[in-house]
């Protein structure tokens, strides 16, 4: 896993309060780690001062999977 | 159509001396003072560098951690004295008719520290408007009835009521009118507060209405004494269960005291100042004591506003004496906020549990830190200074007032069929 990948899961796990083996790739935030609209931009939030970048709302969107999230940040990420 | 008489059937309590209804009632008349130097933030450039803080508290005993995030301090108040009373009044869940059953909440401020915190960051962001989704849900004074709604399924009706130091009052005030109006059955009412943050502290000081005895915490809240300089501020709060009595006779509840009344003025004076003479203070009375349907001479207890400051104290008791003649020296008076700080919102809640349980036991708790007689208090009036007085308690009054001239009282008597 890139460190990018484990930081994004340590996120997920401290936000949702949900455990490390549910942050799979296909895991969707809403569908199935219980967040609800709120908490999913509340975790984007998180990503972008985690990692120091601003995530547009188009972009946003289209996050949805920890695996999205993780392709975006890697493919973002400087 | 006959009005239904409301009586209290649970209780509970969050506040600087006792984390639960036996603790903090078993240190009120014991006299133990709940200030000490602020650990919420760093003080040491203020003012006043004390408060009377929650204590030992680790609010994930309560809630789960991610629900408790989603909190402000204020609300997680709610929740924990909320759940003792639910727990304590013991209700079925499977024939509590839950669109009956309302929660009527009061706080004078809501979520302070959540909405420094956002605008702190926004500032130190560069001024991005980066907002927690958050932000807005949990600091929104409402928030706490929500939340409490949500949590017991209570579908009945569900608001806050926002009179400054007065907010607790109101809300029961409300609960009860509701319920003897047969509107609800039930109704979790009371009040919290969480305001010894950075703008809390720095905020009062500027009006300064907080006393700065930095060396001495623990007298620093002294109602009625010579050298009062401010009260001394709390956070906490307190949950009561109200209830229409044949419902709770139906159900075979533990029935702690009766509420019976209840009024309301407005000092129509000044937005911080209270009225030199009492007026508002005076009125509000007399409007409890006839919407009771008591007389004044049976009132056995009043637990005062008395917040320690020098102008606000003497007011009440000018009120206190006009209004009851001879009576005024035969009741016991004290102001609990010597012990407890001024909870600002939630002072109602905590001081009306305080009555009730001063008619259970029978004994006033004290006005602790009194050392030095003020010329401007009548040195006839029992002030119950420093010791709980053992006394028939039947009928007792509390008096809330806040900033805006906003008066609330309300009478509870010993229950009887």
């Amino acid at each position: 896993m890139s460190a990018i990948a484990e930081r994004v899961k340590q996120i997920i796990v401290e936000k949702l309060g949900v455990e490390e083996s549910e942050v799979t790739p296909e895991a969707n935030f809403q569908n199935d780690l219980g967040a609800d609209s709120l908490d999913t931009v509340e975790l984007i939030m998180e990503f972008e001062k985690e990692f120091n970048l601003s995530i547009p709302d188009d972009q946003a969107e289209n996050i949805g999977t920890v695996g999205q999230a993780v392709a975006y940040l890697e493919e973002n990420v400087k | 159509m006959s009005f239904k008489r409301v009586v209290i059937t649970g209780m509970g309590a969050l506040t600087p001396v006792g984390n639960d209804v036996p603790t903090f009632w078993s240190n009120l008349v014991a006299g133990v003072s709940g200030a000490a130097p602020i650990t919420r933030f760093d003080a040491e450039k203020f003012r006043t560098r004390f408060a009377c803080e929650v204590k030992g508290l680790d609010v994930t005993n309560y809630i789960p951690r991610q629900e408790a995030r989603k909190m402000d301090p204020f609300t997680q108040y709610a929740v924990i004295a909320a759940d003792e009373a639910m727990k304590d009044a013991g209700f079925d869940a499977d024939t509590l008719d839950l669109d009956k059953a309302g929660v009527i909440w009061g706080s004078g401020i809501g979520g302070l520290k959540t909405f420094e915190e956002e605008v702190m960051n926004f500032s130190e962001n560069g001024r991005t408007p980066r907002f927690n989704p958050f932000f807005i849900p949990k600091m929104i004074v409402d928030s706490a009835s929500g939340v409490l709604s949500i949590r017991y399924g209570f579908r009945g009706p569900n608001f806050i009521t926002v009179s400054a130091c007065a907010s607790a009052t109101n809300a029961l005030i409300d609960a009860f009118n509701y319920i003897k109006l047969g509107l609800m059955n039930v109704c979790i009412s009371g009040g919290s507060e969480a305001a010894v943050t950075i703008a809390g502290v720095g905020g009062f000081n500027a009006l300064k209405a907080l006393s700065e005895r930095n060396d001495s915490p623990e007298t620093a809240s002294r109602p009625y004494d010579r050298d009062r300089d401010g009260f001394v501020l709390g956070e906490g709060g307190a949950a009561l269960i109200l209830e229409e009595l044949e419902h709770a006779k139906a159900r075979g509840a533990n029935i702690y005291a009766e509420m019976i009344g209840a009024g309301m003025s407005s000092d129509a004076y000044h937005i911080t100042a209270p009225h030199p003479e009492g007026l508002g203070a005076f009125i509000v009375m007399k409007n409890a004591i006839e919407n009771a349907g008591i007389k004044p001479e049976e009132i056995d207890y009043i637990n005062t506003h008395g917040t320690s400051t020098p102008i606000g104290d003497p007011q009440e008791i000018k009120a206190i004496e006009k209004f009851f003649g001879e009576h005024a020296y035969d009741l016991n008076i004290s102001s609990t906020k010597s012990m407890t700080g001024h909870l600002l919102g939630g002072a109602g809640a905590i001081e009306a549990a305080a009555c009730i349980m001063a008619i259970k036991d029978q004994v006033v708790p004290p006005t602790i830190n009194h050392f030095t007689d003020d010329p401007e208090i009548n040195p006839r009036l029992k002030l119950t200074f420093n010791k709980a007085e053992k006394r028939r308690v039947n009928i007792a009054l509390s008096n809330t007032f806040g900033f805006g001239g906003h008066n609330a009282s309300v009478v509870f008597k010993k229950y009887e069929d």
